[in-house]
């Protein structure tokens, strides 16, 4: 019952570094770009919660009010301000910028809120659980995250597809030349894109932050963990990328099970695992 | 009618002899450093030397061969630990122990590229990080070199390196030094030889590369490993002048990969003086502002993206924009010797 247990845990964890994953594969998606700092934005929206919590004693799912609205903004400034001009042929210059973005934020919040573990207080969500027989409980909290996984990457599927924003941001990807003949600026479009990207980051360290605890140094990890779902998913497929998410988290929940050293070393194994049988991941997307 | 004039093909340039002439006095300087020198400065240049070459080595990974690893600090890890279990379990001399933990560095390099190579681009950046922290977990696991919390290097085996502490300190600071010059050696050698040329022509484009006859795979691979083996070495130096070793101290991502990159990248990427500027830079900031702590990294890392962004080839692609120099001259020019009358 034990393993059951856990691989059913391991499912519901697969939400959450969906929810990370999403926002990585959505901005590769549009403008090529691999984030590095996107592990330490994760983090960076948990502690906006915290500070926005403490200062106004709200609940952190209302937070989100606020969260959400500011790492958008944020992700526009930044894309607008800095990341759209490192864009070109060479992959160097975004991986530089954003690996010394990566740096900057996880000093500037360790300088702000020190090197404590920290931890968003949810009240009775927290240990709520739904008891579904033979000795298995679902918690209420990583339901509420797998639910929104499901939500936000139907909603992004949505908005790709079957909206004109969607349609700008794949004109815009597949050509920028094209698409600027036909009165698309590229700057703003890709700007538009971080902003949703940020917007699903903050939705991601939040519910993060209430499950865990985080501190200043632990965005790098996240980063990882998203970056398996994305690859072990398949590139440019969002539900894929929810997949993805599953099979890392059943793969640290089974390595966790074993011994509790082996719980993230699990999760690059099979990531490892992944890339030697299935370099294009294991529901590549099938190019139309 | 004109006469095609005499030429030669050349690399020397006035200026790099004035600067092999500088860089043999300096080397001259710092080889006779213990005499002149105090023990906290001996440490620093010490520190000095495994950056430089760090540097060089990542340099010429993903200045020349485009193989922008963000996971080097498997091999520095790998590299220290092979030292410390050698000489702690196998009373392997801990000089000697140096030069095996290439070895062993080059020997898992080989499934880590066949792993990562399947990765392009940014993501095999991240894929190298993956496989970093595989190993970074993996030796945690280990109780006999300590799990997570690491070991020290047995005093006995400390006392075999050299009589007394004066001794030692002074042979690791020439091993150091050794080991820097090769690599700035190496990297120089390479880069003038054919698979230098070969290496330019993968970088800029991999499938014009191949089609004029480079095995790029190939050629990749011989570098990665090459870069795994030399880094394993550094990786050993270190851990030998620490004389303490701990998974995260060993694959630490920032000490011996971010840090790298903000030196190459501040110096100039794709240039052998590149490395050495971006050290200098980056040992004044961090000698001047190191007290600030938090606020220093971030001023580190806000230089290195301001370069990147306004000067991508970095403060020597500034100067040589200002002035053609080149200490380190792997490019071949045609010197025209004599022209005859032309009609």
């Amino acid at each position: 019952m034990d393993w059951v247990n856990a691989i059913v845990q391991g499912i519901f964890v697969g939400g959450l570094y969906a929810l990370f994953a999403t926002g990585l594969s959505l901005i590769f998606g549009v403008m090529r770009l691999v984030n590095i700092a996107h592990g330490d934005l994760i983090i960076l929206a948990a502690f906006l919660s915290l500070a926005v919590v403490d200062g106004l004693n709200i609940h952190p799912l209302v937070s989100l009010v606020i969260v959400v609205p500011v790492m958008a903004a944020f992700g526009y400034a930044l894309q607008r301000g800095i990341l759209n001009f490192t864009l070109g042929k060479d992959i160097l210059p975004p991986l530089l910028v954003t690996f010394g973005l990566s740096v900057i934020i996880q000093n500037a919040l360790l300088e702000t809120f020190s090197a404590d573990s920290q931890r968003l207080q949810a009240g009775a969500i927290e240990t709520a659980s739904i008891p579904i027989g033979q000795g298995l409980a679902i918690g209420v909290l990583p339901l509420i995250i797998f639910v929104t996984a499901i939500v936000v990457i139907g909603g992004l599927q949505f908005v790709f597809y079957q909206t004109t924003l969607g349609r700008v941001f794949r004109a815009t990807s597949d050509d920028a030349v094209t698409a600027r003949t036909m009165g698309i600026d590229k700057s703003h479009v890709f700007a538009l894109a971080m902003a949703l990207a940020l917007a699903v980051v903050a939705i991601a360290g939040v519910l993060m932050g209430i499950r865990t605890n985080f501190d200043p140094a632990v965005g790098p990890a996240r980063l990882l963990f998203a970056f398996e779902a994305v690859i072990m998913g398949g590139l440019g497929n969002l539900w894929g990328t929810l997949a993805g998410g599953i099979i890392l988290g059943v793969a640290q929940a089974i390595g966790a099970q074993i011994n509790p050293g082996w719980q993230i070393l699990a999760g690059h194994i099979a990531f490892l695992i992944v890339l030697v049988i299935r370099p294009n991941g294991l529901f590549p997307r099938i190019q139309g | 009618m004109a006469d095609i004039p005499a030429y030669a093909v050349s690399r020397a340039t006035r200026s790099s002899r004035i600067g092999m002439a500088i860089g043999l006095i300096v080397l001259i300087i710092l080889a006779t450093a213990p005499w002149w020198a105090g023990r906290a400065d001996l440490r620093l240049l010490i520190e000095i030397f495994y950056y430089l070459a760090l540097a060089q080595l990542w340099n010429l990974l993903a200045g020349y061969t485009g193989l922008v690893s963000v996971g080097q600090q498997a091999f520095v890890g790998l590299g220290g630990y092979t030292l410390f279990a050698l000489a702690a379990f196998g009373g392997v001399n801990p000089l000697a122990a140096i030069a095996l933990a290439g070895v062993v560095a080059a020997i898992f390099a080989l499934p880590t590229a066949f792993l990562v190579f399947r990765l392009r681009g940014a993501y095999f950046a991240i894929g190298t990080w993956v496989v970093a922290e595989v190993y970074r977990l993996g030796f945690a696991q280990v109780s006999a070199l300590g799990g997570g919390s690491g070991m020290s290097l047995p005093a006995d085996v400390v006392r075999s390196i050299a009589d007394g502490r004066q001794a030692r300190e002074w042979l690791v600071y020439w091993v150091a030094l050794i080991i820097v010059l090769a690599a700035m050696a190496i990297v120089y050698a390479l880069l003038r030889s054919r698979q230098g040329l070969a290496l330019t022509a993968i970088r800029d484009s991999e499938p014009a590369s191949e089609s004029l006859g480079v095995n790029t795979y190939r050629t990749k691979l011989v570098i990665y490993i090459a870069v795994a083996f030399a880094t394993g070495l550094v990786g050993a130096l270190i851990f030998l002048q620490k004389l303490r070793i701990s998974p995260d101290a060993a694959f630490s991502v920032n000490d011996w990969t971010a840090f790298v990159i903000f030196i190459v990248v501040i110096g100039g990427i794709g240039r052998i003086e590149g490395p050495i500027i971006g050290v200098i830079v980056f040992f004044v900031l961090r000698e001047l502002f190191v007290d600030f702590g938090a606020w220093y990294l971030m001023l580190l890392g806000a230089v290195a993206v301001v370069i990147m962004l306004l000067a991508p080839r970095g403060l020597w692609g500034l100067l040589t924009d200002r002035w053609d120099i080149q200490l380190f001259p792997v490019r071949r020019a045609l010197v025209v010797k004599e022209t005859k009358d032309s009609g």
